[in-house]
């Protein structure tokens, strides 16, 4: 991580994030204590199961859980504001031109009943005093950006008349419509097949580069991570287990967790396996996460002091939440990942 | 489009083909009981409903006995009453439409009205005590029979307290027709309406209510909110646009149906004399040429609204278009 410390304060800070959910068994917490940055024109990506936490991290970034229900507690603070206290009209005013959403399933996210380009051209016009002539203007420039063929036409098609990468494509163009500092995608490719999954991380990398904002890529997919990713957090129950550059992720995992996420990529090339390697168990549920490290019952190397709260431990700015020590860490990885390129 | 329509217009004449038929050999086609022998009265001398019998055209085929009543009932309209012998039937009807249709147009634009406020605000104030006030209300509303809200409307308005400053300007019971003096028209239908809509507003609400909360949960509204769009904006332009749709099916139905006759108690209690009362007085006395052109009146409404509504879904949800 190479963070010049003190010249530039990073575009996204959260501090202590906790969330916590009514429910009818009373409070229960679905993120414990959970600290990030992202940097501009940086891809940070989330990783981690379903019922991690990843989505409501995020949409508590942008205020979107129903307030009745959710407790959110810590600082986050986005260029320099803090999010957290800002009244809700303040807080719309970012969200949408200066933190961009987009969402899981393209087939869901838009409005059916109104055309692409009015959608687009109704965010603009929430953030800019511009005409709707002007603004659907621009929603044709920007499906023709996200690369849609025929962009003028496109603007008057419904949601339901477009393909499901199309449509994420049209949601991506909402989300930058207001050229955002920050892109929240929120596992954008799952709804997708494998062709316009890289089609859509391909846009995703331009669109970056093109206007300089930065991505946090919520993910369970190791294959997007090492494809666009320039930092990853590994989330596990409720917390940041694993904290580190895509390179160091990818080379050196250091939680027995990220090891059984790369486990379980299935290999390329040599002989198809006759089981697909898998991590056993379930993850807890947010009733269910233990004090200690929560992956301790699920984790083959487990031991009694996995029922205290896990140290951390790093290598540089390689942050992990275990036990293990360095020596025997190396050890159990090379056992684990080594014996699942051989299988 | 044009041509979705004209099939829409053609099937609807179809379903009112049927209608007429049925209906007809319903009342004049059922075995063991004979039209003419029901005119004539009880111990009628068998000459007389002989008589009556060749005087109605009883005593011909089926199928020309329903062409005559059509060709009486459509074309030259002089299809008179069994029982009120001489009187016609189809201005009857003509005198008794108007009057329920403005019963039941004012009380639709309540209803309308009154349900998107009660339910758009019982959603937006979700689970406080707005909501749950409005909510009981609406059960209230729901549970209370009409002619009981009516009659109590009428004690209070038009007896105990119609000489206080607050009914004064009840009008007495009664039609008064729009052109003699739309300001009375409206001051008399003003209380028949709210009778009508009280009902209509309760279930509406509830409705919209549990549908708006349902959109709620979609995945399109956190878009909309995420996009940075006032409260006010995702709740009218995104998630009561798409709770309409189920909203327009109901007051489809529900429209036709009232203004088929179905205000009857409404129209009894006000003294509004309509066609659910004039259904109703042909039921009592077997008058089966006023019942036939009763029957067709409220078929037609009830066939038309939902024409209607299916041509609104085509404006409203482009989805449907589609197919």
């Amino acid at each position: 991580m190479q963070e010049p410390s003190g010249v530039k304060s990073p575009l996204l800070d959260v501090q202590g994030l906790s969330v916590s959910f009514a429910t009818d068994r009373g409070r229960v917490k679905a993120i414990d204590d959970i600290s990030f940055k992202v940097s501009e024109g940086e891809v940070l990506a989330i990783v981690g199961e379903s019922g991690s936490g990843k989505s409501v991290t995020l949409m508590s970034l942008l205020g979107l859980n129903d307030p009745k229900t959710t407790y959110v507690d810590g600082a986050v603070a986005f260029r320099g504001r803090h999010l957290l206290e800002l009244p809700d009209r303040e807080l719309r005013r970012l969200r949408g031109k200066e933190i961009g959403l987009i969402s899981q399933d393209p087939m869901t996210a838009l409005t059916p009943v109104y055309t692409i380009g009015w959608q687009i051209a109704e965010q603009i016009r929430a953030h800019e005093n511009v005409s709707q002539s002007a603004a659907l203007k621009r929603a044709v420039e920007l499906l023709a950006a996200v690369g849609l063929p025929n962009p003028d036409e496109a603007k008057d098609r419904y949601p339901h008349q477009l393909s499901g990468g199309m449509r994420q494509r049209a949601v991506i163009a909402m989300a930058i419509s207001c050229n955002p500092k920050l892109l929240v995608a929120d596992e954008p490719t799952t709804a997708l097949d494998v062709t316009v999954q890289a089609q859509v991380l391909d846009l995703l990398l331009r669109l970056r580069d093109d206007f300089g904002s930065a991505i946090i890529l919520i993910t369970h997919d190791m294959g997007v991570v090492a494809e666009v990713a320039d930092r990853v957090h590994v989330m596990y129950a409720g917390r940041i287990v694993e904290k580190g550059t895509a390179e160091e992720i990818f080379e050196r995992p250091m939680h027995p967790y990220t090891w059984g996420l790369m486990a379980s990529i299935p290999p390329i090339d040599g002989p198809r396996l006759s089981r697909l390697p898998s991590i056993p168990g379930m993850p807890p549920t947010p009733e269910a996460i233990p004090v200690g490290c929560a992956f301790a019952p699920r984790c083959r190397f487990s031991r009694a002091a996995c029922a205290e709260p896990p140290p951390k431990r790093r290598e540089g700015d390689h942050i992990v939440l275990c036990v293990l020590e360095a020596e025997e860490r190396e050890r159990l990885r090379a056992a684990v990942l080594g014996q699942a390129v051989a299988a | 489009m044009v041509f979705a329509i004209l099939q829409r217009l053609g099937q609807m004449v179809f379903v009112l083909f049927g209608i007429s038929a049925l209906v007809f050999l319903i009342f004049f086609a059922t075995p063991g009981s004979d039209p003419a022998a029901r005119i004539a009265g009880r111990n009628a001398a068998q000459e007389t409903v002989q008589a009556i019998r060749k005087d109605f055209g009883f005593d011909r085929p089926l199928p020309v006995q329903y062409a005559i009543m059509m060709e009486k009932l459509f074309v030259s309209r002089d299809l008179t009453s069994f029982v009120n012998r001489g009187l016609e039937v189809v201005p009857q009807v003509m005198r008794a439409a108007p009057i329920t249709l403005s019963l039941v147009l004012g009380a639709a634009v309540l209803w309308v009205f009154g349900s998107i406020t009660v339910g758009v605000l019982a959603a937006l104030t979700r689970d406080t005590i707005i909501d749950k006030g409005l909510m009981i209300l609406a059960l209230i509303g729901v549970s209370m029979p009409v002619f009981w809200l009516g009659e109590l409307l009428n004690l209070v308005s038009q007896s105990r307290f119609h000489d206080t400053f607050l009914f004064s300007w009840v009008p007495g019971l009664g039609y008064k027709p729009f052109f003699d003096g739309p300001w009375l028209w409206f001051k008399t239908l003003i209380i028949p309406w709210f009778t009508l809509a009280a009902l209509y507003i309760g279930i509406y609400g509830r409705v919209l209510r549990a549908n708006l909360v349902e959109t709620y949960q979609e995945d399109y509204i956190r878009t909309a909110r995420a996009k940075g769009l006032s409260p006010s904006r995702v709740m009218i332009r995104h998630a009561l646009r798409m709770s309409l749709i189920p909203f327009i099916t109901m007051f489809g139905m529900d429209f036709g149906v009232l203004v088929g006759g179905a205000a009857l108690l409404t129209e009894v209690v006000f003294g509004l004399n309509g066609v659910g009362r004039l259904t109703y007085q042909a039921m009592l006395n077997l008058d089966l040429p006023m019942i036939l052109a009763t029957v067709m009146y409220a078929s037609f409404f009830v066939v038309v609204t939902n024409a209607v509504v299916d041509i609104l879904y085509v404006v409203i949800d482009p989805r449907v278009r589609a197919n």
